[in-house]
C-alpha cells in the first residue's frame, strides 16, 4: 500500500467518523466543532486529488467563514441541549427515513461496483495542469464568467435577505 | 492503489450520513449542519471526477457550490434566528402551522 492510499484511508475514516459525530452529538456546539474536523479531512483529500486551491478554499471559506457563522448562531441562541432522546430521534416515520438513507449508501456502493476501477492519470502534465491556480482562474473568469457574475448577485440577494429576515420587527 | 471508485464510495457514504442526519435530528441547526455534510460529499465527487477527467471544471463547480453554501447558510441561519424568536425552540416540530 503506497503513501497515497494510507492517507486516503486516514482522511476518509476521519471524515466519516467526524460526520457521524456531527449527527450523533446532543450539543450543537460539539456538532459544529466535529464538522470542522470533517472539513479538514476533506481538505486533506483534496490535496491528495491534486487540488490545493480547493483545499485552501475549503479551509478558509468553509471552516473559517461558514462554520464561524454557525458557531455564532449557536452561541447567540444559547439553546445547548435538546429535551430528551425521543425528541432527538423524532417520530417513527423519520427513523424509517434514516434507514432508507443507510439503504442509499448500500445502493451507491452497489451501483459503483460494476463500473470497475478508474485509476487517476498520474503523469506530470495532467497533475500540474489540474493543480494550477492560474488555470482555475482562467476557467472561472472566461468559460464560467456568467455563472460567476450570477453568483455575485446571489450573494448580494442573500446578504440583504439575511438582514431583512433576522431583523427584529418593530 | 486508490481509484476514482474509492472517492465515489466515500462521497456516497458521507452523503447518506447527511441524509440520515436530516431525518433523525430534531434540531434546526444540526439539520443545517447535515445539509453542509451533503454539500461537501457532492463537492468531493466533483473534485474526484474532475481529477479523473483531467480538467479543472470540477474544482470550479466546487468553488460555486461553496459560494451557494455560504449564501444558504446566511439565509438559513437568519431564518433559524427569526423562528427561535417566535417560539423559543429549535425543534422543527414546533413549526407545523402550515402542515395540512
Amino acid at each position: 500500500m503506497d503513501a497515497n492510499a494510507i492517507w486516503f484511508f486516514v482522511f476518509g475514516t476521519m471524515a466519516i467518523l467526524a460526520s457521524l459525530g456531527v449527527i450523533g452529538q446532543r450539543n450543537p456546539m460539539h456538532s459544529v466543532m466535529l464538522l470542522i474536523v470533517s472539513f479538514a479531512a476533506l481538505a486533506g483529500l483534496y490535496i491528495l486529488l491534486d487540488a490545493p486551491f480547493t483545499a485552501v478554499t475549503q479551509i478558509i471559506i468553509y471552516a473559517g467563514a461558514i462554520m464561524v457563522l454557525f458557531l455564532f448562531v449557536v452561541m447567540l441562541l444559547n439553546a445547548h441541549t435538546e429535551d430528551d432522546m425521543g425528541a432527538v430521534l423524532g417520530p417513527r416515520g423519520m427513523q424509517i427515513g434514516a434507514l432508507l438513507s443507510v439503504l442509499l449508501a448500500g445502493e451507491v456502493v452497489w451501483a459503483l461496483k460494476p463500473l470497475g476501477l478508474g485509476y487517476f492519470n498520474t503523469d506530470q502534465g495532467t497533475v500540474s495542469s489540474i493543480s494550477s491556480v492560474p488555470r482555475i482562474g482562467m476557467a472561472i473568469f472566461t468559460t464560467h464568467a456568467f455563472a460567476f457574475e450570477v453568483t455575485s448577485i446571489l450573494i448580494l440577494v442573500s446578504m440583504v435577505g439575511a438582514v431583512v429576515i433576522a431583523r427584529r420587527q418593530h | 492503489m486508490i481509484s476514482l471508485n474509492h472517492y465515489l464510495v466515500l462521497s456516497g457514504v458521507l452523503f447518506s450520513i447527511g441524509t440520515a442526519g436530516v431525518f433523525l435530528r430534531r434540531n434546526l441547526i444540526t439539520i443545517m449542519l447535515s445539509i453542509e455534510i451533503m454539500l461537501n460529499a457532492v463537492n468531493l465527487t466533483f473534485v474526484a471526477v474532475g481529477r479523473y477527467l483531467g480538467t479543472v471544471d470540477g474544482q470550479v463547480i466546487t468553488f460555486f457550490v461553496m459560494t451557494v453554501a455560504a449564501a444558504e447558510a446566511a439565509v438559513g441561519l437568519a431564518l433559524v434566528i427569526a423562528l427561535f424568536r417566535h417560539r423559543e425552540t429549535l425543534s422543527p416540530d414546533a413549526f407545523t402551522l402550515l402542515k395540512w
